[in-house]
């Protein structure tokens, strides 16, 4: 428990220490800024156009492609990380079951491919 | 008494760490313009103090003082937290990292870090990545075109190379058996892991610059094309912490590049303290990072994916295919 304890309290502490400075430094400018805005300034910059409309406009589905990846390769990343730190232990047999299991995954990252979803013209 | 020694020590250790942290983007603009104009020929800062070295200050209360406007159609709440979202996960981070070993100090001995996880690596990468979310909620929330577009690319960016960075350490772990920095780094007493993973260390560069957003991988805030990316509609401040957030993180994957693949505080040849060879390791890698922004052009933004998706990623693949090999 103790051990536990002086592991992770620093990371706590830390935390509330950097919020509590970026509050700060957050708030400071609301009392040493000047703040004088007119509808100019506060308007969204386009190169000196008024913006015409909504800047919330659809984007491209291949962002959220990549996104689904991101998430298929970093739970694999999970996988890795414990097997890689137990590596000396578990031998051959741990190595070959990873290997078929990244095998697997390599298959669908090559139809992925094949598919075209890692193209951006 | 004891234990008052113990938490005194960590007080301590603690302002250090934060107050270097928070002081450190100060000399490292000062570095960046000066490193620049002589690649190009060029003094850079000379006004403000010895060679400008009074410049960063001067900047900071320019931007301490600078109105802090908010576009009206923002949404003013997400507005206001993307740039403390952004800021804070890199500063976390550091409470993970080694700087040195046991010092005796008193007769006490003292660690040169302030906590040594076994899962360290894991909570380094994971905290990491929540900076994407500060960098895609300014983007969203300041409703501008230029903003929005910066922050998709910087999100897509981003995430595409936290996987081959996650793989290339990979290799890193299996050589010590374990997450933990500070094995890590003892487990390099003898050749450093650039030796046996020079395909890893490639890759873990390669990601670092595109991670940190530096030249070649600069893509989020292309000046040519996107106004200045998702901080586009930011000013004073608020900018500040984006600009301070970008400097952490530059520092953050040079020190963790000489931890995982050059040895740490060991460098058996050269008879100094190991805090200090660590420094300069450190500060060699943050020069390289500087030199190369004023070395080589921007990538457009499908070769950027593509070098990410389909030479990094592989990459890395086989390297862990290879090493486990090596190991088993």
């Amino acid at each position: 428990m103790t051990q536990l304890l002086t592991d992770y309290l620093p990371i706590i502490i830390f935390l509330g220490v950097a919020l509590f400075i970026a509050a700060a430094l957050m708030i400071a400018p609301f009392v040493i800024a000047v703040s004088n805005p007119d509808p100019e300034k506060v308007s969204a910059y386009e190169c000196g156009f008024e913006a015409f409309d909504d800047a919330r406009m659809r984007f491209d589905a291949r962002f959220y492609l990549v996104a689904i990846l991101f998430i298929i390769f970093d739970l694999e990343m999970a996988f890795l990380f414990p097997w890689a730190a137990a590596f000396r232990e578990i031998g051959l047999f741990g190595f070959w079951s990873m290997m078929i299991f990244l095998g697997v995954l390599t298959v669908g990252f090559i139809y992925e491919w094949k598919k075209g979803a890692l193209e951006w013209d | 008494m004891e234990t008052l020694f113990a938490i005194s020590v960590m007080v301590i250790k603690m302002a250090v760490v934060i107050g270097v942290l928070l002081a450190l983007p100060l000399p490292l603009t000062w570095m960046e313009r000066k490193i620049a104009a002589h690649i190009q020929q060029r003094l850079g800062p000379m006004r403000v103090g010895w060679h400008g070295l009074l410049q960063p200050l001067a900047d900071a209360l320019k931007l301490m003082v600078k109105e802090d406007h908010i576009p009206e159609k923002a949404d003013r709440l997400l507005f206001t937290m993307a740039p403390i979202i952004a800021l804070v996960p890199p500063f976390v981070v550091f409470v993970a990292i080694p700087f040195g070993d046991t010092v005796t100090i008193f007769g006490t001995p003292v660690t040169l870090y302030l906590t040594d996880m076994n899962v360290a690596l894991l909570f380094i990468l994971g905290v990491a990545g929540i900076e994407v979310v500060g960098l895609i909620l300014a983007g969203w929330a300041s409703n501008s075109k230029y903003a929005l577009l910066g922050s998709l690319r910087t999100c897509a960016q981003l995430i595409s190379y936290e996987i081959p960075m996650g793989f290339a350490v990979i290799g890193v772990i299996m050589l010590a058996g374990s997450m933990s920095l500070v094995d890590i780094v003892n487990a390099q007493s003898g050749w450093w892991n650039i030796v046996y993973q020079p395909v890893g260390f490639f890759v873990f560069f390669v990601a670092a610059l595109a991670e940190a957003q530096r030249i070649p991988f600069d893509l989020p805030e292309a000046e040519g094309d996107l106004g200045a990316g998702f901080h586009t509609e930011y000013s004073g401040m608020r900018f500040a912490f984006f600009m301070i957030s970008e400097y952490i993180i530059m520092v953050l994957m040079s020190v963790l590049m000489v931890i995982l693949f050059f040895g740490g505080w060991h460098a058996s040849l050269i008879p100094l303290p190991g805090s200090l060879i660590f420094l300069l390791k450190v500060c060699f890698l943050i020069w390289v990072f500087m030199w190369f922004r004023f070395t080589f052009p921007r990538y457009r933004y499908d070769q950027l994916m593509s070098i990410g998706w389909k030479v990094l990623l592989p990459l890395s693949l086989a390297n862990i295919l290879i090493s486990g090999m090596f190991f088993a």
